[in-house]
């Protein structure tokens, strides 16, 4: 990874107790911003990413040179519009694209963190990312948006910071973690220890990467994220530039090519360690649990108004686990919309061309802006 | 607009608040939300409607009644409102239950099968009718358990609960329904607006 310089760091001097029971402080939380804070500061919206995202939401990510994560909705007159609103996005701690995460460097030991980096939360990753409001002299947000685990962060900002945003749209998530979800990121991080490279997670001082166990990690996850129809009609059994099968285990098929292809461009930007320690926020988090069973407690001080999103064919957060949100703030009578969106694209729909999706999360928040 | 729209916010006392059960694309709810200031919610079946809905502003959930009502707790609002879709449930009963558990009033509208022309139409082609206010077939309408407005009053006393206001709408007439002259309202209105409670 190249062009570094071209992260926004804030050093967060305000100690920070993680839920492990460790504080920390004076951590770097590196972040991005789109669009302009108007005067009134009413027009910022916090966008939350997921597992492997970052803070680079849209337009070319100086550090991997691709189209940012979700340029597809956040842009200029698009759903999130950076013309009229104020994006801010952090890479979450634990992450790999400047925040506080494994890869750095622990000042005691003067040796980088690996697996001696302590084990955070969903939680964590919030309260972390609230600086950034008072930073900016932000006292309230137009918004707190976010997919997947972006979606979490959504409800645990409004679970954390009641009177911090005026509207809320966790899209394709869950409020805890299913035993299927934490199956699948624990054949993640096994793949990764599995690798040799991995060394305890000390592979960055002996200048190797578990890349092995960080792609097979990539593509069972990317697997999870597509839908079964949606790749038989983007694949089927077509094979990889060859006329006929070849009796061997080369990439016969195509979606075995491409499943290859997308572990192996993972593995260039993505640290194996920062994908072990959020995984694990994903599966900690547990907001019924945490509020003793009751979900709705969990949203009993917020005024704000929801917007909650799912996808027909998403089977990691299906739209039952969506709707059990929605549920929780009706029995409570808080402002919710919702709608589920149809698809073939799987979990991936909400970082896709989808259009009915952009659409109502552009009617959404302009429509709330004005209100 | 629907005529009836106007009848159903004649029904509602201003800064209460109400769910619109089946609230198509939101124009009863902006109508009372404009006229009434509500505070007003939604749920409607239909993606396309839900999309229209918020493309509106209003606060609308995708859900099926039948089902999605549940997740309110009792008493959640002032009114619940049901348009002309009591019909199209598979247990009215039950719906009829919710709506009075979530809602303390309940308006419901129902579109009039006992209407002279209903009848006639029957009697004389022998097939089901199909009118302005029913006007698909049998095999594709999504009502399936048409009833007159007597069949509702009928229903209030089985099923146990209190016609607080009923009118019946004609070429955008309204007048109230009463004992002495149901056996006309049955077979001259389109439509009965009831206001119901537990």
């Amino acid at each position: 990874m190249n062009n570094r310089e071209n992260i926004k760091l804030l050093i967060v001097k305000k100690p920070l107790k993680l839920d492990c029971g460790l504080t920390i402080n004076d951590y770097p939380l590196a972040y991005e911003t789109y669009g302009s804070l108007n005067e009134k500061k009413d027009n910022a919206i916090l966008v939350c990413h997921a597992l492997t995202g970052d803070q680079f939401v849209t337009g070319l990510n100086p550090v991997t040179n691709k189209d940012g994560w979700w340029s597809y909705a956040v842009g200029p007159d698009k759903s999130i519009n950076t013309n009229k609103y104020f994006v801010i996005c952090a890479n979450v701690i634990g992450g790999c694209m400047g925040s506080f995460g494994p890869s750095h460097e622990n000042p005691e030991t003067k040796k980088i963190y690996g697996t001696d980096f302590p084990v955070i939360t969903i939680n964590d990753i919030v309260n972390a990312q609230v600086n950034l409001l008072d930073h900016f002299g932000i006292k309230k947000l137009f918004s707190v948006v976010g997919g997947s685990m972006g979606g979490m962060q959504v409800l645990q900002f409004v679970s954390n910071f009641p009177d911090k945003t005026k509207t809320a749209v966790p899209i394709a998530c869950t409020s805890s973690h299913s035993a299927q979800n934490i199956a699948l990121n624990e054949l993640g991080r096994q793949a990764i220890t599995a690798d040799h490279n991995w060394s305890n997670g000390e592979y960055s001082s002996k200048k190797i990467i578990p890349n092995k166990g960080l792609a097979v990690a990539r593509m069972a996850a990317h697997i999870t994220y597509l839908s079964k129809k949606g790749l038989q009609e983007k694949f089927g059994r077509k094979l990889q530039e060859r006329d006929d099968l070849k009796f061997g285990f080369d990439a016969d098929f195509q979606i075995e090519s491409y499943l290859r292809y997308q572990g192996s461009v993972f593995v260039d930007r993505f640290d194996a360690n920062s994908y072990l320690y959020i995984t694990r926020a994903m599966d900690y988090f547990d907001l019924v649990k945490q509020y003793n069973g009751n979900l709705s407690d969990a949203f009993k001080d917020t005024k704000a108004k929801f917007f909650v999103i799912s996808f027909t064919s998403d089977w990691l957060y299906p739209t039952q686990e969506n709707k059990d949100i929605v549920i929780a703030l009706n029995a409570i009578g808080a402002d919710v919309g919702f709608v589920e969106i149809e698809s073939d694209k799987g979990h991936d729909s909400f970082l896709l061309d989808v259009p009915d999706f952009l659409k109502a999360l552009k009617n959404f928040l302009d429509k709330s802006y004005s209100e | 607009m629907k005529p009836e729209y106007k009848v159903i916010a004649a029904m509602i006392e201003k800064k209460t608040s109400v769910l619109d059960v089946g609230c198509d694309d939101g124009t009863l709810m902006e109508f009372l939300k404009k006229n009434k200031e509500v505070n007003i919610r939604g749920i409607e079946i239909s993606k396309d409607k839900v999309q229209i809905c918020i493309s509106k502003g209003l606060t609308v959930i995708e859900g099926n009644a039948e089902v999605d009502l549940k997740q309110f707790p009792k008493d959640s609002f002032d009114y619940v409102i049901l348009g002309q879709t009591l019909q199209a449930f598979v247990n009215p009963e039950i719906v009829i239950k919710e709506l009075l558990r979530v809602g303390k009033k309940a308006i419901v509208t129902i579109p009039n099968f006992g209407h002279w022309k209903v009848r006639f139409d029957l009697l004389t082609h022998g097939t089901m009718p199909v009118t302005k206010t029913l006007p698909n077939n049998w095999y594709n309408t999504p009502n399936i358990h048409m009833c007159t407005i007597k069949d509702f009053v009928k229903f209030s006393k089985i099923v146990n609960f209190k016609i607080s206001k009923s009118l019946a709408l004609k070429d955008k007439k309204v007048s109230n329904i009463n004992v002495s002259n149901l056996f006309f309202k049955n077979l001259f209105a389109e439509l009965g607006i009831f206001q119901i409670e537990k």
